[in-house]
């Protein structure tokens, strides 16, 4: 099952390597991994999405918490949660496409960034699900480039992953 | 205020530890903590032969003492000559410190001379590592290097220190830090109330118990505990590789190693327990056979301080996280409030398998007129040091035949690379531990093949003085691979053979040691008698033994605990 984790870890040096190489080092695989600073700047928070049995993502929560650099990390799939990433991908646009790539980014409400008489930019936000169905909306003959941000993730509600 | 340059601070930092010896090997990138060293004399130097070794030797004084070791080398190879010592720590969870020099951060990512990068390199295999990025830094760094490889499930830390940090003449205040905290590491202190009571019940509920106990119950020096918890129950006790002198070997309830080459009735009780309680062990691939066949009857109860150590191989009912020692003790006040309502006629009943099983087998191994058996020489080891010497061993049939035959009744006198399986760790552990423990026998069990893997510290000990006894039982080949190779392989043996053995008497001598042979029985006890007579000495025995002879009993490849070879030619 495809699993949230969100950790909170020093923002030090190295500490991103760690979480990798554990990964790596322990066979498990990542799906998407985002890390940047929080409003205090001795703490990251990163979001690795992940998948594996219960058995697997019960080892990868306790190994990810045995690095001494994590401080604390909860699953956000265990309860309700908002995920989101962020889509930039640039589509070609001449001629009759344009009408129609613009009405395609209005249904999926995301926004034209950049323009160019033959290339639009569009930047979609959303979960993974939403992204993947705009790129097959847009069809595969239209996509020039596409760049996605990996998940971030909070729960939902009074609950919070903090000191 | 006191101002100490970086190098001066390391020096005063390890004197204010309260560390004696530290291990290593010097470079151009620890010149100014060498320098620091040397002008000092509270914290003294072993200079090794090769910087594994020094690892190796932090280590033996570490299972030996319980308090990490402390090595320091350069960079580069130095460091990178650590890693199979780190590795070894690492997989047993022994306590270690060591510092690497660097190249100067200014130099740091441009392939420098002698520039490898450490903290990437050990990563996989430390506790964790640090790198020093200011020299203020350095006595917090090392407080907590120090702190993170004693504490929670100990194991190695590497501090990476650059050489810039460590210039004689700039100085910064010093401070020994008394304690350190780190907000993301909070290792548990006690066991959930609630578990243990559980488990407390399920112990008194038992017909068919056992206690499991491994490493952690000598990491976590719970080995009183231990005893007293199975004396007041009369309950089985087997011990793990790692966990042997955890529990007294001599006592009528151990019932010897488990596991691969574990003791028959120790692998039948557990196959038949119908209650496992895991004590500071993890269920390794090397005790429990295939998984799915583990102990099908028995529940499990699981005592651990590494919440990651739990169901990560067998699935366990009651897991308990805390250290060993406050976990056996709260559960100990608990049976003794109980009255103590166990099923008597159960017990007896499983103890009178038990005893079948010990009667069936024992330990027992065929006799041979031709050649010297390994286990008898292990045998005579335990007569002559009267069960009571620090033992040592390499990697291979000579490490089982000394934890088969070798009764430890004391923790931390059985010092193996169990985990990694390290050929070569045997003599330098040897020399950490007779280093702090001049006046005890102290014995590295080998084998031609591993012996050579470090031999070159023979030419430390006699820098030192370090008077062990090195006790190969030379099967002039292989013998472990030799073995697999019989048993699986059609007795093809691929490079399981050494056709060169030098002459280890004379080559002892040549470093100034003393070197005795032994090739016949009668010869053997004797000669191990005027080996440890030699006090002074460091005496090798280079005991000839039957090139044919195999380990068992040996569990079945893909089988349950107890499918076994308990000969060439027996199977359960
Ligand atoms: C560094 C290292 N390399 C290889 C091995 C694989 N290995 C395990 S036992 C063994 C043979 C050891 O031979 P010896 O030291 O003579 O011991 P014996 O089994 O003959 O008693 C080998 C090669 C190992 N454990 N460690
Ligand atoms: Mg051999």
């Amino acid at each position: 099952m495809r699993r949230i984790i969100s950790v909170l870890l020093e923002n030090e040096p190295g500490a991103l390597s760690r979480v990798v190489g554990l990964f790596s080092q322990r066979n498990y695989n990542i799906e998407t991994l985002t890390v940047a600073a929080t409003e205090d700047p001795t703490l990251s928070r990163m979001t690795v999405t992940t998948s594996g049995s219960d058995k697997i993502i019960e080892q990868i929560t306790k190994q990810l918490n045995k690095l001494i650099e994590v401080v604390k990390l909860v699953d956000l799939t265990e309860g309700t949660h908002i995920e989101r990433e962020l889509m930039l991908i640039k589509v070609k646009a001449a001629g009759s496409q344009r009408s129609e790539v613009k009405r395609t980014v209005e249904i999926f409400r995301g926004q034209i960034v950049d323009v160019t008489s033959s290339v639009y930019t569009v930047q979609l936000a959303g979960n993974s699900g939403k992204l993947d169905a705009f790129i097959q909306a847009i069809g595969d003959t239209c996509i020039l480039e596409v760049v996605r941000s990996g998940v971030s993730g909070i729960a939902r509600g009074e609950k919070i992953l903090s000191l | 205020m006191e101002l100490l340059s970086g190098a001066d601070m390391i020096a005063r930092f390890l004197q204010d530890e309260g560390i004696e010896y530290i291990y290593g090997y010097p470079g151009g990138s620890v010149l100014h903590i060498y320098d620091a060293l040397f002008r000092q004399d509270k914290v003294k130097h072993i200079l090794v032969r090769h910087e594994q070794a020094a690892a190796h030797m932090a280590d033996g004084y570490a299972r030996a003492t319980g308090k990490a070791g402390t090595v320091l080398v350069t960079s580069g190879p130095g460091a990178t000559n650590t890693i199979t010592g780190i590795a070894t720590a690492f997989t047993d969870s022994i306590p270690m410190v060591v510092l690497c020099g660097q190249v100067p951060s200014t130099l740091v990512g441009e392939d420098a001379f002698q520039e490898t990068d450490m903290m990437g390199v050990s990563r996989p295999v430390v506790k964790h590592n640090l790198t020093v990025r200011h020299p203020s830094e350095i006595p917090e760094i090392l407080k907590k290097a120090y702190y993170l490889a004693q504490t929670g499930r100990p194991g190695p830390v590497v501090v990476d220190i650059p050489k810039d940090m460590t210039t004689p003449n700039e100085r910064y205040e010093y401070v020994y830090p008394k304690s350190v905290k780190l907000r993301s590491y909070n290792p548990v202190l006690r066991g959930h109330a609630g578990q243990i009571k559980k488990a407390v019940d399920m112990l008194l509920a038992a017909k068919r118990p056992i206690l499991y106990a491994g490493g952690g119950v000598i990491l976590g020096k719970a080995s009183d505990k231990l005893t007293e918890l199975a004396r007041l129950l009369d309950y089985p006790v087997t011990n793990t590789l790692m966990g042997l002198g955890g529990y007294p070997a001599t006592d009528r309830q151990h019932l010897g190693m488990l596991g691969m080459h574990g003791s028959y009735e120790a692998n039948m009780a557990m196959h038949h327990a119908d209650l496992i309680v895991s004590i500071g062990a993890r269920f390794d691939d090397r005790v429990t056979n295939a998984i799915e066949k583990f102990c099908p009857g028995a529940r499990i109860v699981h005592i651990d301080i590494d919440p990651a150590s739990i169901s990560k191989t067998v699935e366990v009912d009651v897991p308990i996280v805390g250290p060993v020692d406050s976990v056996l003790s709260e559960m100990l006040v608990l049976i003794k409030e109980s009255k103590l309502s166990i099923d008597k006629d159960a017990l007896a009943a499983w103890w009178k398998s038990i005893e079948e099983w010990k009667q069936f087998h024992g330990g027992r191994y065929e006799s041979c007129d031709e050649h010297i058996k390994p286990q008898k020489v292990i045998e005579a080891l335990y007569k002559v040091t009267k069960g009571d010497a620090f033992v040592t061993s390499d990697v291979g049939q000579h490490q089982m035949f000394a934890a088969q035959y070798y009764k430890f009744d004391k923790p931390n006198r059985w010092i193996n690379s169990g985990g990694l399986g390290t050929m070569g760790f045997g003599f330098p552990a040897a020399m950490g531990v007779k280093l702090n423990f001049p006046d005890h026998d102290v014995v590295c069990v080998t084998g031609e093949g591993s012996i050579q893997m470090n031999i070159q510290e023979l030419s430390t000990c006699k820098q030192y003085d370090l008077p062990v006894k090195v006790l190969i039982l030379n099967n002039g080949t292989l013998g472990m691979v030799k073995q697999w190779q019989d048993m699986n392989y059609e007795s093809r043996h691929a490079q399981s053979y050494m056709k060169s053995l030098p002459d280890f008497t004379k080559l002892v001598e040549a470093y100034g040691h003393v070197g005795l042979e032994v090739d016949k029985l009668e010869d053997l006890e004797s000669t191990l008698e005027k080996a440890f007579s030699m006090k002074d000495k460091l005496v090798f025995i280079n005991v000839h033994v039957d090139p044919h002879e195999h380990v068992y009993p040996m569990q079945v490849a893909r089988g349950s605990m107890n499918d076994m070879w308990l000969s060439k030619t027996e199977r359960t």
